[in-house]
């Protein structure tokens, strides 16, 4: 019997059982490794991660493994946790322009006036090619929302991990998206003058609908339906981020002003293409904010002061930076990372720029984002530092399990490379 | 190999010697009438900046077509590549540059950028590079949209670009001319212009035609895309076949009545002759393999196949075409035509011996396309195809030169070439290496180390962070 089969075997047995799949899970040492433990531990340069019951039990320095776990050899590798895509639409859309499924846009609906009702839990599709595409890469989870409304809010989006399994929502409801910027105005007005005061509203509606009895025989006559008031009462409460997107300073310092107004937001600063103008009032508000470091462009009169220091300028103020905005390619997120480290930031925030920061960011601190004890084993050996475009992701742990590294363009990538040419291309099954 | 076998016109034969000759302005302005006609009626101004002789000593050097040398030496003089190797003479009054550490390369070439025709910031009214008001409008020069003050230029120069060619959109079947310019951003653009550079024009498969004209007379399928460019050619045939026997009766001593222009004609017509190159979108394998068949009815060149997505698949078809490829390190995905992407693309279409290009497309990639070559070359290296960084390089410099004409001037370090060149602070080939400094023919335009000596574009001027760190 193979070793495959055995463990299906036993796992199978140990589901009869009424254990969970994860309680099975086997014990595996990654081995002397340069390990990025983005804890207070830092960067060990040679130390051995232990993963059990798809948890990391441990980190030790050196290369020494207690018996009974399978080796793993990470010696002249990097180890780091899994990374994680921030901001993305990630199962919500296969091809974006004229093709397949899109459910990563809505259209007006009743149910909802200003857009912050949407909920992308229930849209994610685990089997989009883009799932193994990007984890292979060295990406374990993501935040994944809608990328556009025409309304008010985004909606709510959620944390998925990429393990590719149906029950793949590490957190629904895990934040709520609101422009500001000119795309927001846009649609909402033409005007900022028009936008945020419906923003005050939508907010004051909010309040109200905490202590009144939302039916549907309540006389309700609010700018929001009664669902989207409902959304925005964990906001409200700070129980659920608001990820604000914003590019000018005026506009970044008016959502900070938004707390004067409503004191338990919690806010998260998204694009910031002038965040660093406001890097001293963000850091005081202890306000972080999901950037790509690369955008150095004056694409609009909102983003005049683009800068490729833009990120490391947050930093060195005391904002925490979270790097990774894209679907097809979140993947890049490691060279945007990588970039803003060779414009001033320090490497180890480039690296938590893709990991604890994210998981902060979602309240998923405690589960994902640092190689610590209890946290799930989401780990990543790589040829070496992936902030580098010439490494790569060798192999990639999700709650403690080795995944498959092949996906669609792999398996396009061996057909072509291998296609015998006595056939039609059809016959390569690689 | 395929190569074109029609009969070159009298027309060709004059223009291709002004377009490949290093003539100044003046000369092209003198001989650039054939048949009545001024073939260059907006010449270029461009003026190389005044250099004194530059020596660089201790450097890495990969000089673009395959060679690399250790602790090496390069003078650039008078705009050219003087000298390079283990050692050079060093002439009185030489700025000498320590490269201890440092690597040098030919200036990187995009041969596939919107900047100024989509300029940054991107408002309704800098929308230059469309003309969607038809599928067949070969007539529009993107040199008349272009902005010489898009930020953009500056940017990619940061990123060592010293060369690129802007090109119309991709709406239509034939967009229009191209253009070769220096990236030295001036006041016109007749000031970027690369002198004696043959004009291309674009041409594109697919579903953007298919999406902008479906609901509006068409083309709305393939099939028609291809039937629209096969009628252009018929006609491009026809009206070439007029302006030779007009060049000829006019040269034999006679007196022939001179045929109406077209311009939408004139430029097609020049591709038959073959002094227009073809740069033409195409993502699917399939699709390339149809244009190549055309290509062979019509009698006319394909250079180039951009954002070439799936050309790993027909490796060997383009090799025997010789026609090249232009692609992406790793974009997939955004629409159909492009869900096939692997990142192997371009190292595959090296190993078939097909011409491989890392082009852009995007002004923010235009700023780091060493990277993007890099990743190529990372991830065919991991696939078993063995490449050296010393010709990975030729997807950045050399073969986007040859794709736009202009390789007998730049694109490579060699002896009496143009001083396109970049000195990297570290092997360009890691996301930390910086474009240290950037020279256009000899002259230093960016210098990493001396922000006081940026160029800055007017829109940039009297704004927010002008003259920043970018």
């Amino acid at each position: 019997m193979s070793l495959l089969k055995k463990m299906s075997l036993a796992a199978s047995i140990a589901l009869s059982l009424g254990l969970s799949a994860a309680a099975y899970a086997e014990k595996i040492a990654i081995v002397g490794g340069q390990v990025h433990t983005v804890s207070s531990a830092g960067v060990l340069e040679e130390a051995t991660v232990l993963i059990n019951n798809g948890r990391i039990q441990q980190v030790v320095e050196g290369d020494s493994v207690p018996s009974g776990y399978r080796e793993i050899d990470a010696r002249g590798k990097v180890v780091t946790p899994g990374f994680i895509g921030a901001y993305t639409s990630l199962g919500l859309e296969e091809v974006s322009g004229s093709a397949g499924t899109v459910d990563a846009r809505t259209e007006e609906h009743p149910i909802s006036t200003l857009g912050a009702a949407f909920d992308v839990q229930f849209a994610i599709n685990n089997d989009s090619s883009l799932i193994p595409i990007t984890r292979i890469e060295g990406f374990t989870s993501a935040g994944t929302a809608l990328s556009s409304t025409g309304q008010l809010f985004q909606g709510q989006g959620a944390v998925i991990s990429l393990a590719g399994k149906f029950d793949s929502i590490l957190k629904a409801k895990a934040y709520m998206q609101l422009d500001v910027s000119n795309g927001g105005a846009d649609d909402n007005g033409g005007s900022r003058a028009a936008m945020w005061v419906a923003i005050h509203t939508a907010f004051e509606e909010a309040k109200f609908a905490q202590s009144y009895t939302m039916n549907p025989s309540a006389d309700w006559h609010g700018l929001t339906t009664m669902a989207d008031a409902k959304a925005l009462i964990p906001v409200l409460n700070g129980q659920v981020p608001l990820f604000v997107k914003a590019d000018r300073a005026a506009d970044i310092s008016q959502m900070l002003k938004l707390k004067l107004r409503f004191a338990d937001l919690r806010l998260v600063l998204v694009h910031g293409v002038e965040a660093w103008r406001m890097a001293s009032e963000l850091a005081a508000a202890n306000v972080p904010v999901i950037l790509n470091p690369e955008y150095n462009l004056p694409g609009s009169f909102d983003q005049l002061g683009a800068t490729l220091e833009n990120a490391a300028r947050l930093h060195k103020a005391g904002v925490k930076v979270v790097v990774g905005m894209d679907t097809h390619n979140i993947r890049l997120a490691t060279q945007h990372a990588g970039n803003a480290v060779a414009n001033g930031l320090p490497h180890s925030a480039g690296i938590a720029s893709l990991t604890i920061n994210a998981a902060e960011i979602f309240g998923l601190e405690e589960q994902i984002g640092s190689l610590e004890p209890g946290k799930d084993a989401d780990v990543v050996i790589w040829s070496g530092d992936p902030l580098e475009v010439a490494q790569t992701a060798e192999q990639v742990f999700i709650q403690g399990k080795e995944i498959d590294m092949s996906s669609r363009q792999t398996k396009l990538r061996d057909r072509y490379l291998k296609r015998n040419k006595a056939l039609p291309v059809g016959y390569t099954r690689p | 190999m395929f190569k074109p076998t029609m009969k070159i016109s009298v027309a060709l034969a004059v223009s291709v010697a002004l377009l490949s000759g290093c003539s100044d302005s003046k000369e092209e302005a003198k001989s650039s009438i054939v048949a009545g006609i001024d073939t260059n009626p907006f010449p270029s101004t461009y003026q190389a900046i005044e250099s004194k002789p530059v020596v660089i000593t201790n450097v890495t050097i990969l000089d673009g077509i395959g060679g690399k040398i250790e602790d090496g030496e390069i003078l650039l003089e008078d705009g050219k590549i003087a000298d390079f190797g283990s050692s050079v003479s060093s002439p009185s009054g030489a700025i000498e540059i320590d490269g201890q550490g440092k690597w040098l390369t030919p200036g990187i070439i995009d041969n596939h950028s919107h900047l100024g025709v989509y300029p940054s910031p991107s408002t309704r009214s800098h929308s230059d590079g469309n003309e969607m008001t038809g599928p067949v409008t070969a007539e529009v020069w993107a040199e008349h949209s272009i902005w010489p003050q898009d930020p953009g230029f500056q940017r990619a120069l940061a990123g060592g670009v010293t060369s690129m060619q802007i090109l119309p959109g991709s709406a239509n079947l034939f967009g229009g001319r191209s253009v070769v310019v220096k990236n030295m951003p001036n006041r016109t653009i007749q000031d970027m212009k690369f002198p004696g550079a043959p004009y291309g024009i674009k041409m594109a498969c697919g579903e953007n035609p298919k999406r902008v004209y479906g609901q509006r007379g068409g083309p709305m399928t393939r099939m028609a895309n291809v039937a629209g460019y096969r009628a252009a050619w018929i006609e491009a045939q026809d009206y070439k076949e007029k302006w030779d026997k007009y060049a000829a009766d006019l040269e034999a001593g006679g007196s022939p009545d001179q045929p109406s222009r077209d311009l939408n004609l004139e430029t097609l017509a020049g591709v038959l002759s073959g002094d227009i190159n073809v740069h033409m979108h195409c993502y699917r394998a399939d699709e390339m393999a149809v244009m190549m068949d055309v290509m062979k009815e019509f009698n006319y060149q394909i250079g180039t196949f951009h954002h070439a997505v799936e050309a790993y698949k027909i490796g060997d078809k383009l090799a025997e075409n010789n026609v090249c490829s232009a692609m992406w390190a790793d974009w997939w995905g955004f629409k159909m035509e492009a869900y096939d992407g692997i990142k192997e693309n371009v190292a595959m279409v090296h190993q078939a011996k097909a011409c491989a290009i890392v082009h852009s497309d995007s002004d923010l990639g235009i700023q780091r396309l060493n990277q993007e070559a890099a990743k190529a070359w990372a991830d065919g290296k991991r696939a078993g195809i063995d490449i050296s960084q010393a010709e990975a390089w030729q997807w950045l410099s050399a073969n986007p030169a040859k794709s736009l004409g202009i390789f007998d001037k730049t694109g490579s370090i060699e002896e009496g070439k143009n001083a396109d060149v970049v000195l990297w602070s570290t092997d360009p080939f890691s996301t930390y290496a910086q474009a240290e400094k950037v020279f256009i023919d000899g002259a230093i335009v960016y210098d990493r180390t001396q922000p006081n000596t940026w160029s800055v574009s007017d829109f940039e001027l009297g704004q927010v962070a002008e003259g920043d760190a970018k």
